[in-house]
């Protein structure tokens, strides 16, 4: 397994959001994590990179216990991730090129001119073109998230964690996106790991889907046995059914 | 819970937010001074800062110092018409200008415009996530946010507090020509009159720790922003206020330590 979450528990104040839960990557694998918001999709992909920290559970990334590294060792594993957020975190203060140049400017050895070649094969894979001399306030919503992507993807990274990388993007820009998800597993052979809750997106790009509800780990398996399934929770939110998952839960 | 326990609720809720920020602040202080031999990461940014926290805050403490100036020549004559020697303007405005209103004032203008700016701008990146994408990215953000502006802090108040001092006491020096029919020579009797090359020293003692101060405390609640804009909101009116009582306490603190 190269991505173990095991047993989280994690509350902000009074309210507990992750009760135990437990999910498991394997190398090259895509893992769609679906469920509604606010269910704390979110909180468990920032624990693998330790941007927080579980109130129990371990934490494992590349063989290592994430909670227990110092801090350096935490950048150093870092590196190996690339992390796509929700409404992308571009650096508003620079240029998109700048932005997709942090990451690589982080690695020893790579020249300036290699990092100009790197961020342009980057802004071409996400289709922004000509658009690297521009501010993250000068783009659309879509271009942004595209900006992040190439950001996440500039330092070719073992394992890539999307925090729903098509909400609020339109039809044509989410198929580009979920061909992006699936090109970096294929051709890159990149463990990803998919926060969503577009369930075309989740059949589209994943292996395996697994599905969280009250802070635990509901349902698990391939997207075939997704749609098989007879779970009235799980049932009941993929086909967008309320008052399935009332009338269980 | 009954009406009469709300109080004693409210306080020990206050009590614990007080404790948690300090400790916070305390790990924030232990982050940076490991931060500091990241100097890769935050020598790029120093100068930018000191030109965003220095140069450009010149003009808002000139400006200040020039009417305070005026206005202690102008006070000091009232005061001393009839009663003692004019000359004696130029003492007051000196002293009080270097021991005092020119570090203090500065300080709390500065708090407003370098402090809340300080917060607003981290706080924003907190809360859209740009912190978190910074450590993504491998990026200590305290060396690569905090260091540069509490560096640039300490470094640039002592410069503009020494132009807000000698810019103070010129205004004061042209007021006593023009208004208040002194002379030159009248007023530099004065002014060197009681003077100690340590009143200077003072001056940018106390500025070194209101720019420590301010910076500090922007980056500090910066950091801590939650709740979108209206928590930056929030950060940026507790930078304010908490670096004005902080300068004053400072204020009467290094009064008593060295005076």
């Amino acid at each position: 397994m190269s991505i173990e979450l095991l047993d989280i528990h994690k509350g902000f104040g009074p309210k507990e959001v992750l009760k135990g839960f437990t999910l498991s990557i394997r190398d090259g694998e895509t893992l769609s994590v679906i469920g509604g918001s606010g269910t704390g999709k979110s909180v468990a992909l920032k624990h693998i990179v330790g941007l927080l920290r579980p109130d129990a559970g371990e934490v494992w990334v590349d063989g290592q216990n994430v909670n227990q590294l110092e801090q350096e060792e935490l950048y150093q594993l870092r590196r190996k991730v690339g992390y796509v957020f929700q409404f992308a975190a571009l650096f508003d203060s620079m240029t998109i090129e700048d932005n997709v140049a942090m990451g690589l400017r982080r690695v020893l050895g790579l020249t300036e001119s290699t990092i100009k070649e790197r961020v342009a094969d980057c802004l071409h894979l996400v289709d922004l073109d000509g658009y690297g001399v521009r501010y993250p306030s000068e783009l659309s919503g879509g271009q942004r998230k595209r900006a992040g992507f190439a950001r996440a993807i500039a330092t070719e990274p073992k394992y890539l964690l999307y925090d729903e990388p098509t909400t609020g993007l339109d039809p044509v820009t989410t198929t580009v996106i979920d061909q992006l998800i699936v090109r970096m597993a294929e051709q890159l052979g990149v463990t990803g790991l998919v926060i969503t809750h577009d369930m075309t997106s989740a059949f589209r790009v994943s292996d395996r889907v697994a599905m969280l509800y009250d802070g635990q780990i509901r349902f698990d398996g391939t997207p075939d046995e997704l749609r098989a399934t007879t779970d009235p929770i799980v049932k009941g939110f993929i086909e967008g059914r309320p008052d399935l998952m009332e009338s269980a839960s | 819970m009954l009406s009469i326990l709300r109080p004693v609720a409210a306080l020990g809720r206050f009590v614990l937010a007080t404790v948690a920020s300090v400790g916070r602040a305390g790990y924030l202080a232990r982050d940076a001074a490991h931060a500091v031999k990241k100097v890769s990461l935050w020598g790029p940014h120093l100068l930018p800062q000191m030109m965003r926290v220095g140069v450009e805050s010149v003009p808002v403490a000139l400006f200040i110092a020039t009417f305070t100036g005026v206005v202690l020549a102008l006070q000091a004559s009232y005061t001393f018409t009839g009663a003692m020697p004019l000359y004696l303007v130029g003492t007051l405005v000196g002293k009080t200008m270097l021991l005092e209103l020119g570090p203090v004032l500065t300080g709390l203008a500065l708090s407003g415009r370098v402090g809340a700016n300080i917060a607003a701008e981290i706080g924003t990146m907190r809360v859209t996530e740009q912190i978190d994408a910074l450590e993504t990215l491998a990026y200590d953000p305290v060396a690569y946010l905090v260091v540069p502006r509490v560096v640039a802090g300490a470094i640039m108040f002592p410069i503009i507090v020494v132009l807000a001092d000698a810019l103070g006491i010129a205004a004061g020096w042209v007021t006593a020509q023009a208004l208040l029919d002194m002379s030159s020579f009248e007023f530099v009797k004065g002014l060197q009159f009681l003077f100690d090359p340590f009143d200077l020293q003072f001056s940018i003692i106390k500025s070194i720790s209101f720019g420590l101060t301010v910076t500090s405390l922007g980056c500090f609640f910066g950091f801590h922003t939650t709740g979108g804009a209206a928590g930056v909101g929030r950060a940026t009116t507790q930078t304010v206020v908490v670096s004005s009582m902080v300068i004053l306490l400072l204020d009467a603190f290094w009064g008593v330590i060295l005076l």
